[in-house]
């Protein structure tokens, strides 16, 4: 019997692996990876054992998004277009001005780079998180108790939005191009800065995501409370933090610690000053901001998923 | 009839057997139960207007399911069925009370517990909307961890029973109610869970359909010993596929025993309708018979009758003694109305009936 | 004539009743639209002192009244470009809407216009309020231009109700309607001024701007009710508006028409 599936898969495989994900990994035709771990008791599962079956969902999650092609490539070009204009809104600014928060344009590529590439990066993996009323209402949510992983960790694989790979393509852009342009001193120092600032800045913006998604239990149809500290969160981010008043440094630069994804590692980096209660060796501290930001995630979580149960748990 | 907390086959994913010889499912050592549910409650802070209700949808259920029972789960829309269900599966924490599936605590053990059930929601799918029905199943297959080739095994062979393999390419989304059912069971089934519990699992569907469904279960039962929690409307389903019933009303137990006893217990009237040859006078002195009514001058006459007191037989043989039957039915009570007027004979004391007997066994004694 | 009149008021009453059921959403809403205004209040007052006190004409003042106008203004104005009728077109449901005797286009703005003409009151005008705590106010000078502001306002949120009505008709020939929605999201708040004022564009962004209806949705009733501009300037602004009015509804008429004739040559 011809399977028309298969020709299907096998196209979209190929647009699969092409936007990146790697497709080969997971069991595309049914084969079935070697299986190590065997299912000997519980502690002798490996991590690839583990990891199958996010893997499973999101590789179909690709599949089924690049499967239709004129939607995704419609998807693709509206986020392009849509960093594009953010980036042309900074970009206003300060053509109008000289500078900004003691900052030319030229550096504040470096700041919208980092920040909103970190954030594309978690938009891509977390970005639906914040979508959990849909589930809820659907009761698709409870399907979940019925599988034996995380709840969470179901959630965040549920979806993958393949799209906000253009978005990232603008913040890389931004990224190599305020390298160029500045005159980054390099070294070894140097570019730990950039990739320990990029990684906690998408752990920050997925934590983010997170926060948001265990808020929706008890808010149900406040989406727009959370999406003034998520987006409003990426907007403060691409800002020069030295403009702000002291409530907002409180809000996005401690509790929300959007000011470590781009701003102050951009200080670190080229070694400026920083402004008033943020200086700017703070920089190198991404990692303990996204764990605090992780801490509050998690715990904003546990509180909304007792709170569907109702208690315990 | 019905033999309770005999023999599991250990066709599930590692599970302990259940076997400890007696084969007549009281008392003696106790083999550990598939369901077991004490006092368990669950209520809810509903905001009406202004004020907040706390309101009870489950009342001090007391229950034991053994492994291997076929239970059907019935009651009124709202009573408090899928309460309980959330309940057995984790999703819900009670309010007091405890639960043990499969000797485990929901909530707490949800991930253990997961991999040994099996739940059909009405509702909710757990298949993938977009995707083909074969993509499922593979999803699936790793999410359960089940090894490549018996995960494929298994899948082969549900494709089989269920004659899911004309659809199996195409997206769930395209699928019509009874493929989408039978996808939703094997779904359920694929990681040989010790328990499976379906939700309105024949809802909507054709008659040919529904007969299908209920002989894969039976088939499916007795190769691998699975405990069945059954939740219809349908009596047919019931009839056919369970030894025991619980019903449920307003959120307390009013029932748990067999089916025969179910309507006896709750005093329903059965109701033989009865074609004449020739327009009679109303039937109503047959003895132990209520007349109903009649229509066309007589023609066609309903009497009602208790099933404790007389049998149809008896009452045909009376009216045939007065007229000439052309054709006769016998109905059975209306599964709402043996609801309500069992639960209004237990009205004052929470729990069971007296008429009905302890969890563990099926039925009274009585024929 | 006075029974089409009072069907246009029970649509205009019914989009009202509506949105008064979502209370939360609309607290969610300000508090949305307060934290994005303090974000913008300090780039942009950095960019006046930057500037030396005054940049693309607004002062700090005149700033911080635009940037808490502008938001006030978002519950009212749709600049994501989704409304109920696009569905509708798109599974041919309006086919039902066209059996009746009312004129969908107008019948479709005239609620919408409701849904956002009530969304002042819980959104809007909180906004309003804590505006005049946070920055200073600016307002009109004379009563002339404060009676051109609001009539500028109520044309604003006409002109949005139309423009997106326009992108839903186009429903009527494309089969997916998501592209150009997306487009919509992405370009109308920066062409209306929603991020910075136009004034601060460079010459060529603003003359594009100025091309397309969009700074008639929000920039010219902001500038007008900021003092920004006096009552000539201000009869200016309304007459533009009510030129890219005529033009958007005009077409919005037109693809009607040909929308419903291509429904009924199709059998829809």
């Amino acid at each position: 019997m011809v399977e028309p599936a298969t020709t299907a898969t096998t196209v979209t495989t190929a647009m699969v692996t092409a936007a990146g994900v790697d497709a080969g990994a997971v069991d595309v035709r049914g084969a079935g990876g070697v299986d190590r771990g065997g299912r000997g008791g519980r502690g002798s599962v490996t991590v690839r054992e583990r990891l199958r079956p996010y893997r499973a969902v999101l590789a179909s999650r690709a599949r089924s998004q690049t499967s239709y092609r004129t939607n995704f490539a419609l998807d693709l070009l509206s986020s392009l277009l849509s960093a594009v204009v953010e980036l042309a809104e900074v970009w206003v600014i300060f053509h109008a001005t000289s500078g900004l928060g003691g900052l030319e344009f030229r550096q504040m590529l470096l700041v919208f780079g980092l920040a909103d590439l970190a954030f594309s990066l978690a938009d891509l993996v977390f970005g639906h998180c914040d979508r959990l009323p849909t589930y809820l209402r659907a009761g698709t949510f409870d399907v979940f108790y019925l599988r034996p992983q995380p709840l969470l960790a179901q959630l965040v694989t549920s979806e993958l939005s393949l799209r906000r790979l253009a978005r990232a393509a603008v913040g890389v852009a931004a990224l190599s191009a305020g390298v160029v342009v500045c005159d980054v001193p390099w070294g070894p120092g140097s570019v730990l800065l950039l990739v320990t600032a990029l990684l906690s800045g998408c752990a920050m913006f997925a934590a983010m995501f997170v926060w948001a998604g265990g808020l929706q239990f008890f808010l149900l149809d406040g989406r727009e409370m959370t999406n003034a500290f998520v987006y409003g969160g990426r907007y403060a981010a691409t800002q020069p933090a030295s403009v702000w008043s002291r409530p907002l440094v409180v809000l996005f630069g401690f509790f929300f610690p959007m000011a470590f994804t781009g701003y102050l590692p951009t200080l670190a980096l080229l070694g400026l000053p920083g402004p008033g209660w943020l200086p700017s060796w703070l920089g190198w501290c991404g990692p303990l901001a996204a764990g605090w930001t992780w801490a509050m995630a998690l715990l904003c979580w546990r509180w909304g998923v007792r709170h569907y149960q109702g208690g315990g748990g | 009839m019905g033999s309770m907390g005999g023999s599991t086959r250990a066709g599930a994913g590692g599970s302990e057997p259940a076997t400890d010889g007696t084969d007549d499912g009281t008392g003696g050592a106790d083999p550990p139960a598939i369901i077991d549910m004490v006092g368990l409650t669950r209520q809810f802070g509903v905001r009406d207007g202004m004020r907040r209700r706390r309101l009870t949808a489950v009342d001090g259920l007391t229950v034991r399911i053994g492994a291997g029972e076929a239970v059907g789960y019935i009651g009124a829309n709202g009573a408090g069925k899928s309460t309980t269900i959330k309940m057995l599966a984790g999703i819900l924490v009670p309010t007091s009370g405890t639960v043990h599936t499969c000797g485990l605590r929901p909530v707490k053990d949800r991930r253990r517990l997961a991999r040994q059930i099996g739940v059909v929601f009405g509702q909710r799918s757990q298949l993938w909307w977009d995707l083909p029905v074969r993509d499922s199943f593979r999803i699936l297959a790793a999410i359960h961890a089940l090894p490549a080739a018996a995960g494929r095994a298994r899948t082969g062979e549900l494709v089989e029973q269920l004659e899911m393999g004309e659809f199996l390419a195409t997206p769930v989304r395209q699928l019509s109610l009874g493929q989408r059912m039978r996808a939703e069971i094997a779904a359920a089934l694929l990681h040989r869970p010790r328990l499976i519990i379906l939700d309105e699992p024949t809802i909507g569907l054709d008659v040919l359909s529904k007969q299908r469904l209920r002989e894969f279960l039976i088939a499916e039962r007795a190769a691998h010993g699975t405990t069945l929690l059954l939740t219809t409307h349908d009596m047919g389903d019931i009839e056919r596929l369970c030894e025991r019933v619980l019903v449920i009303d307003q959120g307390r137990l009013a029932y748990d025993g067999d089916l025969p006893g179910l309507a006896g217990s709750a005093g329903a009237d059965r109701v033989l309708v009865v074609d004449l040859a020739a327009p009679t006078v109303d039937l109503t002195a047959i003895p132990a018979a209520r007349h109903l009514g009649s229509e066309a001058h007589g023609l066609r006459q309903r009497l009602a009758f208790d099933a404790e007191t007389t049998t149809a037989a008896r009452v045909l043989a009376a009216v045939t003694g007065i007229a000439d039957v052309v054709d006769f039915t016998v109905e059975e009570p209306d599964i709402e109305d043996v609801v309500r007027r069992l639960y209004a004979a237990t009205r004052p004391s929470p729990g069971p009936p007296v008429a009905s007997v302890e969890p563990v066994v099926s039925g009274p004694d009585a024929p | 004539m006075g029974a089409t009149v009072r069907v246009y008021g029970l649509l205009l009453a019914a989009g009202f009743r509506r949105q008064a059921t979502y209370r939360l959403a609309a607290l969610s809403g300000l508090v949305a639209n307060v934290t994005f205004g303090l974000l913008k209040v300090a780039v942009l007052f950095a960019a006046v002192r930057a500037a030396g006190g005054e940049v693309g004409g607004y002062d700090q003042g005149q700033m911080g009244t635009y940037i808490w106008l502008s938001q006030a203004m978002l519950g009212s104005v749709n600049f994501w470009g989704g409304s109920d009728i696009a569905e509708r077109i798109k599974d041919g449901q309006v086919t039902v809407d066209f059996l009746r005797p009312l004129d969908v286009q107008a019948a479709t703005i005239t609620t919408e216009v409701g849904q956002a003409l009530f969304a002042f009151v819980p959104r809007g005008i909180p906004q309003l309020l804590i505006g005049t705590v946070v920055v200073d106010m600016t307002w009109p000078g004379s009563v002339a231009v404060w009676v051109l502001a609001v009539v500028g306002l109520l044309l604003a949120v006409v002109i949005s109700a139309a423009t997106v009505y326009l992108v839903a008709a186009v429903g009527f020939w494309l089969v997916e309607t998501r592209g150009v929605q997306l487009v919509y999201m992405v370009v109308s708040g920066f062409l209306a001024g929603l991020f910075v004022p136009i004034g601060l564009f460079p010459g060529w962004l603003e003359l594009l701007a100025q091309a397309t209806p969009f700074p008639s949705m929000l920039m010219y009733p902001v500038d007008m009710l900021a003092g920004q501009v006096d009552a000539a300037g201000a009869v200016g602004l309304v007459a533009v508006q009510v030129g890219w009015l005529v033009g958007v509804g005009g077409l919005g008429a037109l693809l009607t028409r040909a929308g419903r004739r291509r429904l009924e040559i199709q059998g829809g």
